[in-house]
């Protein structure tokens, strides 16, 4: 392949030509930082998404595009399914639906930092105590179990019910649906086509947040830049908030893995040139494809009602330690999914299957997805941060439907790789470094938390700014973590 | 002989062995790496596993992605491998045990082998095989 080159066609987005065998072009939206910490290595992987059959309009990156496996992590593309467009296992990514859930508290920072200063930074102040409330009864961690035994039939039923099916158990209200994307259910799950292994894998794994950059915390609103928006979304200054990172678990590891093998082996019998193995693709009207669709809609699902269940077990823990705490929604979006929406493509209304590797859904004011109380504002775009810095709230432009298909950046996206990372720091350094700035960090493993290293990470703030000022989604309310429990 | 390389997001493992079985084993102990010191593993309890596929790359991928399921469902961690290759088949036993927060401190749990910078060569006797671990 031809090196691609980069051009700068406004001050946000820059382009790359089709060249080779690309059906359309490359767009990154980036700042001129940022464009320069996108390697080689993702600049391909745009390119090879550019290639793939039935691709509409470009091959998009966010700011915080970087190197993944066959899509660049923070790779959005949509496929149109009646020009031969197809669906990719590896354009989902092997953690299908990992999105964040953030939830408001009743709480504000005065309610509780009397008490904490009194008794400084320890485990006795009622922070310290939360933490370790949160750190113990939130499974957390590799090889953590849930409390929840799941039989075949009740796993078939969580996975074509998602949050609704978590309701109807008991976990949580019927106004939490209100507030998490397609009001808690992708419909057409097929959980008929997860494989026996997959579910095997998530028997003992329900309400559990998993590891890596998985994590629950607990932030203070810092700063509020839109105060409209802000308001319709129920944010202050000073509000405590808690949001929770994690996905669809064991059962869509499996998902992914089993499909990534189907499609490899078949997608030269529909004629799909691979330019990465990865990249492992079937057109989306194909048995396999609806299979794949029906599975990655369970797996959506399954990391629907996994955060549904978390909430409850957070929603408990407030209870005890502070019982005026009403814990309410603000918001549920997901960060790795394929989405069958409609969208404008040439002043024509298409049904187009969007594939978001890393990069959240961010529609703007007026969409139907909408739940009322935000119609006017546009959708919550919750953007994590790691765990010394800060996450954002960000909201659904109009413009961005035209820009990306309606989607904005999803995190920090990595710098640095875990190798080095662990190399390069040490867990226990990380935590005394945090506490002096009253981040409590919680974790079973040392060598973990190095791995994720917040100097590991791009500046968010610049990701963010950068998503802000392409017009991906405006930015709202900025966050601090005070807690921090770590998969 | 293994070690990891690196991948911006993920973790990178490479095997290199005199024979095709034995790098196999090798890249099986890399994997282990990525969550705890293998040598802290004991091969307490012995898990068989067989596995086939296409072509020796995939190959590589499902004896990884079979470990990992058993790491999985099993909570346990692997320390010792013992990989007989026949075509395109392998039979393997595994040793090791539950996982041990204490002892052990887990890292990260492996998600799946991706097919991102697969693969498995030989030259001049002497096989070297890679993939990279979502994490």
């Amino acid at each position: 392949m031809a090196k691609p080159q980069l051009k700068r066609v406004s001050e946000y987005r820059w382009l790359i030509e089709p060249f080779g065998k690309m059906k359309v072009p490359g767009v990154i939206f980036a700042d001129h930082n940022l464009i320069n910490d996108i390697d080689e290595k993702t600049i391909s992987q745009i390119c090879n998404v550019a290639c793939l059959p039935g691709i509409v309009k470009a091959s998009f990156a966010m700011p915080d595009a970087h190197m993944g496996y066959g899509f660049p992590i923070g790779g959005v593309a949509a496929f149109d399914p009646d020009d031969g467009g197809v669906i990719s296992g590896g354009g989902v990514g092997f953690d299908i639906a990992c999105g964040v859930r953030t939830f408001h508290t009743g709480l504000n920072e005065n309610d509780i930092i009397n008490l904490r200063e009194k008794s400084a930074f320890s485990e006795t102040s009622p922070i310290g105590e939360l933490a370790e409330a949160l750190f113990r009864d939130i499974p957390a961690g590799v090889g953590s179990t849930g409390n929840i035994a799941l039989n075949t039939a009740q796993l078939d039923n969580m996975l074509a019910g998602g949050a609704v099916w978590a309701v109807e158990k008991g976990f949580g209200t019927k106004e939490d649906l209100d507030f998490i994307e397609e009001r808690g259910v992708a419909k057409g799950a097929n959980p008929a086509k997860v494989s026996s292994q997959a579910k095997r894998r998530q028997q003992e794994q329900m309400g559990t947040l998993g590891s890596g950059n998985h994590y629950l915390e607990v932030q203070k609103v810092v700063d509020i830049y839109a105060p409209q928006i802000a308001e319709g979304f129920g944010l202050k200054k000073g509000d405590l908030l808690v949001s929770i990172h994690c996905g669809s678990r064991g059962l869509g590891h499996q998902i992914g893995t089993d499909y990534l093998r189907q499609m490899a082996s078949q997608a030269a019998s529909y004629g799909i040139d691979l330019p990465d193995r990865e990249l492992a693709s079937v057109p989306v009207n194909s048995p396999l494809g609806q299979d794949y669709l029906g599975a990655m809609r369970a797996g959506i699902n399954c990391a629907l009602a996994n955060r549904q269940i978390l909430t409850d077990l957070v929603r408990r823990v407030f209870a005890k330690i502070f019982p005026t705490a009403q814990l309410t929604m603000l918001y549920d979006v997901s960060h790795n999914t394929a989405k069958m929406e409609e969208h404008n493509v040439n002043g024509k209304m298409k049904q187009l299957l969007i594939h978001r590797k890393g990069a959240t859904r961010s529609f703007g004011p007026g969409s139907g997805d909408l739940p009322p109380r935000y119609k006017s504002f546009g959708q919550p775009v919750l953007i994590g941060g790691t765990m010394g810095t800060s996450s954002y709230i960000l909201a659904g432009t109009g413009e961005s439907e035209s820009l990306a298909f309606s989607s904005a950046c999803h995190g920090a996206g990595r710098s640095m790789s875990r190798t080095a990372a662990a190399k390069k720091w040490q867990g226990s350094q990380i935590v005394k470094e945090l506490a002096e700035r009253k981040i409590i960090i919680k974790s079973k493993s040392m060598r973990g938390l190095a791995e994720e290293a917040p100097d590991a990470y791009k500046n968010v703030s610049a990701v963010v700014e950068a998503t802000a000022n392409a017009g991906l989604a405006k930015k709202v309310a900025k966050l601090l973590p005070l807690i921090c429990v770590k998969g | 002989m293994w070690e990891h390389f690196a991948h911006q997001a993920d973790v990178g493992i490479r095997a290199t062995a005199a024979g095709l079985s034995s790098a196999f084993e090798d890249a099986a102990i890399a994997l282990t790496a990525i969550v705890t010191d293998p040598k802290n593993v004991q091969p307490l309890e012995c898990v068989k596993l067989e596995c086939d596929a296409e072509d020796e790359e995939l190959l590589l991928v499902n004896w990884l992605n079979s470990i990992i399921y058993e790491m999985a469902t099993g909570k346990m961690l692997f320390g010792k491998f013992e990989v007989n290759i026949e075509g395109l088949t392998v039979s393997a036993k595994i040793w090791g045990e539950k996982i041990d927060q204490a002892r052990h401190l887990p890292a990260v749990e492996p998600k799946a082998v991706t097919y991102n910078q697969l693969s498995v060569k030989e030259e001049k006797g002497k096989w070297t095989v890679q993939c990279v671990i979502d994490v």
